[in-house]
């Protein structure tokens, strides 16, 4: 089990080696889109290694709700509880 | 009177260079790009060929990571040339929706489809990058290189084997001609020395077998060829409407004079061996640039080392240039960069245009005892100097599926001394 503070670490990694963002831009309240200017296939390339990383199931009709980085730091919490 | 078209920018990242400069220099030099493959795929596939020719320069060495990632190499190896081609031109403030592109592939992106068909095996479809469609199709790097440059007026992808980087000029050419463009970034890019095509080809008896000796393994017009080597990179020419180059006060190589491309419809490997369709295509290209034969001074000639290939090419051209093939001299620069399928014909004529620029032809390696059927005047040893005045040079593509593709290059000023 990791904690919020290690998935939003991981995840930090996972969207750095996607997109080439720093990883300390990755913070909680950004958007995926507006903020981290994240396109859908980037987004699905980065939710899939996310599944891997943290071995949880992210459904595809999951996907749109996760609009912030920490939606997706909450839903991997929860998925893995 | 149809518009001049002019060329105005290169690049390349090939076996024996990583750009234009370095290309050219060793072109002239006569080096050999290819060399044993330590990958561990040769030996746990036993595979017949040990050998290819890779591009000397990682494109990682221009492309970020990043980017790179979303690039099939094949798409890489298109913008590393086209970066270097756009650059060298000088172009900056334009109209990008006058710009086109024409990048060609002989057969895409091999390794983004087998890698993830490996995935889908092993790790299942939701392993299967999302990535994994743009980076295969074979327009990824027409479309690669217009998101690049901003190109707007179109980005095609001819696939016509390893006539398609030639093609790629004349789909270039015609696209200023008609005005639909005053630019078009024309080029090709291959990287298939992977596993599967290696044995592909070796199982068509196409690939030479000297494993023993991969440097002179590439021979055309050799008694003793045997069969291409695999090669990999990419070539791109800037071409731009005569007016827009001369308003805008720009470095001219050379005029991309005429253009033409004809199919066999004989065999769907085996070149006609008369050469019929290379010797329609031959005179095509010089009706195009309203020519004769006799301003033809030199050829970059296909002659990829097959046994069966060769001859046909020099029937060809004994066809369509007639005695004065004899005045000629050809230079087989794939005996120094093997074969790069659907970037040869790009490469092949930046090559074709820096011998107009600085009237010198570059070398053929490897030519120890010449076909005596094919008795053309081979450049081999140092290279061959050019006579002064406008001349005119052609390269020659032919693809699998009987594709032909000719290019003429005429000089636009004087000798250029290289720096």
């Amino acid at each position: 089990m990791a904690s919020n503070e290690e998935i939003l670490a991981g995840l930090a990694e996972i969207v750095n080696e996607e997109t080439g963002l720093a990883p300390e831009a990755v913070e909680l309240d950004k958007s995926f889109t507006d903020d981290l200017d994240i396109d859908s296939i980037s987004m699905m390339t980065i939710v899939v290694n996310a599944e891997e990383k943290f071995d949880v199931k992210i459904p595809d009709e999951e996907v749109k709700n996760l609009k912030t980085v920490g939606d997706a730091v909450s839903f991997i919490a929860g998925a893995q509880a | 009177m149809a518009r001049k078209v002019v060329i105005t920018g290169l690049g390349a990242t090939t076996p024996i260079g990583g750009d234009v400069p370095t290309t050219w220099r060793n072109a002239l030099k006569g080096v050999s790009g290819t060399h044993t493959l330590t990958d561990e795929w040769v030996e746990k596939y036993d595979l017949p060929v040990h050998f290819a020719a890779r591009v000397t320069t990682p494109a990682s060495e221009t492309l970020s990571r990043v980017e790179a990632k979303r690039m099939d190499p094949s798409t890489q190896f298109a913008v590393v040339a086209a970066r270097e081609a756009w650059k060298d031109s000088g172009l900056a403030e334009i109209d990008h929706d006058r710009l086109a592109v024409a990048f060609a592939t002989g057969i895409g992106g091999v390794w983004t489809l087998l890698d993830a068909w490996d995935t889908l095996r092993e790790k299942g479809p939701r392993r299967v990058l999302p990535m994994t469609v743009p980076m295969l199709m074979p327009n990824g790097p027409a479309a690669a290189v217009s998101l690049d440059l901003g190109a707007r007026a179109g980005a095609h992808t001819p696939v016509s084997a390893c006539a398609s980087g030639t093609e790629a000029l004349h789909i270039g050419l015609e696209l200023i001609r008609s005005g639909k463009a005053d630019i078009v970034m024309a080029g090709g890019a291959e990287a298939a020395i992977h596993p599967l095509p290696m044995a592909a080809f070796a199982a068509m008896q196409a690939l030479s077998k000297r494993n023993d000796d991969p440097e002179h393994a590439s021979r055309p017009y050799d008694l003793n060829r045997d069969g291409f080597v695999m090669g990999e990179g990419a070539g791109a020419l800037v071409l731009e409407a005569e007016e827009h180059a001369l308003a805008r006060g720009a470095r001219i190589y050379g005029e991309l004079a005429g253009t033409s491309v004809t199919a066999d419809a004989y065999h769907i490997t085996a070149p006609d061996p008369e050469g019929l369709g290379a010797t329609r295509a031959l005179k095509a290209a010089l009706f195009d640039a309203r020519a004769q034969a006799t301003d033809v001074v030199h050829v970059n000639a296909h002659a990829t080392s097959t046994p069966v290939g060769d001859r046909p090419e020099y029937i060809a051209l004994r066809a369509a240039l007639g005695d004065h093939v004899d005045n000629v001299c050809v230079s087989a620069t794939k005996s120094q960069m093997g074969h790069l399928l659907g970037a040869s014909g790009a490469v092949e004529s930046v090559l074709t245009v820096l011998a107009v620029y600085h009237r010198l032809a570059p070398v053929t390696i490897n030519l120890e005892n010449q076909d005596p059927e094919i008795p053309l005047d081979v450049v081999t040893g140092t290279p061959r100097e050019l006579p002064e005045g406008q001349v005119m040079a052609l390269n020659n593509s032919f693809g699998f599926g009987g594709h032909n593709a000719v290019v003429a290059i005429r000089s636009t000023g004087p000798k250029v001394e290289l720096a």
